[in-house]
């Protein structure tokens, strides 16, 4: 065999082996996941935790119903019609038990608000209190509700964005809300799926902010032209406006979004605040679909959008949920985008941003650390929470996903990837896109429960600990239901049931909680941050005013600590700035602290 | 002295082009890193393989293309596919020869074999970058310039006609709006298509005639693929067409061939 064949011949080995280094790729990632059974004793030891299905012996029957829009729609309904399941945990009455509140969003619908009974079940108490009726004709749909104390009197408020008219629900001590949204000014009509309380001027009144997703002068039920789709599918920017409520006290708001330096009109579908740039004031995040994200700093007296300079905003996707969270213990926040993937078709790739070290302030920049850790692929992504499920002292993470389930056998990729690729004038055009024709679209997927084990990697534990359902979940919200030092976890699905997921934690794991209450800072101590450090560990969480998609988790801050913890302090950062250290706090407790003087 | 440029260097500074208005007009690209990679292993490879083979440093344009078609075209969140697909590609042209020819156009090798072998980790660019209609139309002009001075505009020419009449069928047979049909090739992935990836000299048929029919079945072929909801298409269809004529040429050429020399040998004696 002379020089040459024998060249050949080893490039074509080489040739053969590139083509199946797929294969191998795919083989290892395969490990990294689990598709075994639930075996409640087996997750308890290999995971520490098993998630059990309680809805109906909760008393829970709620069914989530899409609207019907336009009739002009009636080719691509279930599309335009694809959100509005959205779920927020309050405790409304304060009596120290989660309630539950969700949104519905068929025209005519009523939104549910389960109160705790303390004994397991739930009651719908959403009528009686006023807060049921509130998708009547001509008013628009639910898409999500953020509660807040906006007045400082101890009750959480409820503000309610719409595909329509928001609403903002004053608490009257748990006996009724009466509604408040005249008195605000709230603007007419907004065709909003995001909304989160924030007081991003630290002046102790909670301010609000909404996001628009399609344009505020477009009425989905009544439309002048089918001319209201996004004009590109990953570069619209003929979205809805962003509105930024500033409380002036007394019930009153002024919308000073313009003039603080939010003036954007992308596709708006999450929205998250925290402190990130380490000015105390919390900075807003903006997940867009159809487009690339936008991070607003904030100087206290105005935004600036540093998205492409801090690294998130460079690669457009379809952002659809953002969630903030310490998810390396290294007392840093990062956050959690999803976005679409469907093999063979479109690999976005949910995105981690994951603050770079050295970095900081100004200067703060983001590295997308999604595949690194194992969170990249989740389907047709929306809503995920990070949230400690096995109380080891790392956060883990629940994404639900899945777009249209219809017809099994077949699919609307092919025509949706059509339309994508067309110019604004073809893809902005409702009555351009084909019919789907009861077909699916990345629909029937799997959820992923990832735990985190604490190495900067996850693993998919989903099925192994009870997670099987394939609703089109829309919205996630963690939650310690039962006051057990656990999280349990509440989904709302489109078209479909709200799921209770009762967890099950192996009892040698250890938590702490903090329940905070601030007299200077906003009553409902939205943006205090607590640090907790324990056996050489350290874990930052905040209280948040909503965040993930259309879902706000329980106002209570739950620390998994592990085996045998030491808790050595925990450091409060209220949001007027004030500190505070607790030393060596008991685990198995809630710590109830109200802010000092 | 006058400046003249070398036609073979017009399509590298064409594709550049095309990656630079993207770019700054749109952010097309998923990440400098992952272009450049994509750039880098092709050339490198491109280097590599034609020292050994030919025994000399090749030319690099074909590389340089290949590499940033494949940065432009591949979406993935990872990094090893815009390195694999690279270099996969530019290994094609020396392993899947026939008659000292290479069959494939290396790009569409190399991104069709990763979009078969790996469907969870890649998908190709098929949405439109963006709305301004400008840049768009300076790339077709600029395209259909440059082509017609490498003589190839028949072909480009003769492709987008034919998909325009396939997509007028299309939306008779499927019922769906005209547009929606046609929307495709207003997005990039059919830039670069048309004009890098069906005229490639080397992987085309040798006759000016030919070359189009070929195209005109590519573009059948893509009808027949489209109206079976596949969704990248074009990138399939030429996958298998070109080749297949190819092929096919190849052996008329050897009939023809010994034709000739069957007719040459009986001649010879009478002669």
């Amino acid at each position: 065999m002379n020089r040459s064949t024998t060249a050949r011949i080893l490039l074509i080995v080489c040739f053969v082996a590139l083509l199946a280094t797929p294969f191998v790729v795919r083989r290892l990632s395969a490990r990294r996941n689990t598709t075994a059974r639930l075996d409640t004793t087996n997750a308890l030891s290999r995971y520490g935790f098993y998630l059990q299905e309680v809805a109906q012996s909760s008393q829970i029957n709620f069914v989530h119903q899409a609207p019907t829009l336009d009739p002009k729609l009636n080719h691509i309904m279930p599309q335009v019609a694809s959100m509005g399941a959205g779920v927020s945990i309050v405790d409304y009455d304060r009596d120290g038990w989660a309630d539950i509140y969700v949104t519905n969003s068929g025209e005519g619908s009523k939104n549910a608000l389960y109160h705790n009974l303390k004994d397991g079940s739930f009651k719908d108490v959403a009528a009686e209190m006023g807060i049921a009726d509130v998708n009547q004709p001509g008013t628009g749909v639910s898409m999500g509700a953020v509660w807040g104390d906006y007045d400082n009197d101890g009750y959480e408020d409820l503000f309610l964005y719409k595909w329509g008219r928001p609403e903002l629900f004053h608490n009257d001590g748990a006996q009724r809300f009466t509604r408040v949204t005249d008195k605000a000014k709230l603007p007419p009509w907004v065709n909003a799926n995001t909304a989160i309380w924030f007081d991003y001027d630290r002046d102790g009144r909670l301010d609000l902010f909404l996001g628009g997703y399609y344009s505020e002068d477009v009425d989905l039920w009544h439309l002048k032209t089918t001319k209201m789709m996004p004009e590109s599918f990953e570069y619209a920017r003929n979205g809805g406006r962003k509105y930024l409520f500033h409380n002036l006290g007394d019930g009153l708001f002024e919308e000073v979004s313009e003039k603080l330096g939010i003036d954007t009109r992308r596709w708006a579908l999450a929205a998250a605040a925290a402190d990130l740039h380490g000015t105390g004031y919390p900075d807003l995040f903006i997940a867009n679909d159809y487009g690339i994200s936008e991070l607003f700093f904030n100087d206290g007296k105005r935004f600036r959008e540093v998205g492409k300079q801090t690294g998130v905003g460079f690669a457009p996707k379809s952002g659809m949920n953002a969630t903030v969270a310490d998810v390396l213990n290294n007392g840093k926040y990062s956050i959690y985008v999803s976005n679409i993937s469907e093999d063979g078709v479109l690999i976005q790739g949910n995105n981690l941003w994951v603050p770079r070290d050295g970095s900081a302030g100004d200067s703060l920049k983001f590295d997308n650390l999604a595949r690194a850790m194992d969170i990249e692929i989740g389907g047709w992504s929306f809503g995920a929470q990070f949230g400690d499920l096995n109380n080891d002292g790392t956060q883990d993470l629940y994404l639900v996903n899945g777009y249209i389930s219809a017809d099994r056998n077949t699919n609307y990729w092919y025509d949706f990837s059509k339309i994508a690729g067309g110019n604004s004038t073809i893809i902005s055009d409702a009555a351009q896109w084909p019919s789907m024709d009861g077909r699916s679209l990345s629909g029937y997927q799997q959820k992923r429960v990832w735990l985190n084990d604490g190495t900067g990697k996850f693993v998919n534990v989903a099925q192994a600990v009870g997670v099987g359902d394939v609703n089109d979940g829309r919205a996630v919200a963690m939650v310690d239901l039962w006051n057990r030092g656990v999280l349990d976890v509440v989904v709302v699905n489109q078209r479909g049931p709200l799921l209770i997921y009762k967890n099950t934690v192996a009892p040698e794991n250890k938590w702490i909680d903090f329940e905070l209450e601030g007299t200077a800072s906003n009553r409902t101590a939205i943006g205090a941050e607590v640090r907790v450090f324990w056996d050489g560990r350290q874990q930052v969480q905040q209280v948040t005013g909503g965040n993930g998609f259309c879902s706000q988790n329980q106002r209570r801050l739950h620390f998994g600590l592990g085996i045998d913890p030491h808790v050595d302090k925990a450091e409060i950062r209220w949001p007027s700035g004030k500190t505070q250290v607790l030393n060596s706090p008991s685990p198995g407790q809630v710590v109830k602290l109200k802010e000092p003087a | 002295m006058r400046f003249r440029l070398d036609n073979r260097y017009l399509p590298p500074l064409f594709i550049t082009c095309i990656l630079l208005v993207g770019h700054l007009f749109y952010g097309i690209l998923e990440s400098y890193e992952r272009t450049a990679l994509a750039i880098v292993a092709a050339i490198v490879t491109e280097l590599v393989l034609g020292r050994i083979f030919f025994g000399k440093w090749l030319n690099l344009a074909s590389a340089y293309i290949t590499g940033i078609s494949v940065g432009i075209l591949i979406r993935s969140p990872a990094f090893w596919p815009y390195a694999l697909c690279s270099v996969v590609s530019i290994m094609s042209k020396y392993v899947l020869r026939v008659k000292d020819r290479h069959l494939w156009n290396p790009s569409n090798f190399g991104i069709c074999a990763l979009l078969l072998l790996a469907p969870d980790t890649v998908a190709v660019l098929s949405i439109q970058w963006g709305n301004f209609i400008w840049p768009m139309l300076v790339i077709w002009i600029l395209g259909s310039i440059i082509i017609w001075r490498a003589k190839r505009f028949h072909i480009s020419f003769t492709y987008v006609v034919s998909f325009f009449v396939f997509a007028f069928l299309r939306s008779w047979i499927t019922g769906h709006p005209w547009r929606a049909e046609v929307a495709p090739i207003t997005g990039p992935m059919y830039q670069l298509f048309v004009f890098f990836m069906v005229t490639d000299p080397k992987t085309t048929v040798r006759s000016k005639m030919w070359q189009c029919v070929v195209v005109f079945f590519v573009a059948f072929v893509e009808m027949l693929l489209r109206l079976n909801q596949v969704i990248y298409a074009p990138l399939y269809a030429l996958f298998v067409v070109g080749p297949t004529a190819m092929l096919i040429e190849m052996w008329i050429e050897s009939r023809r061939a010994v034709t000739q020399k069957s007719a040459t040998t009986q001649e010879s004696p009478a002669a």
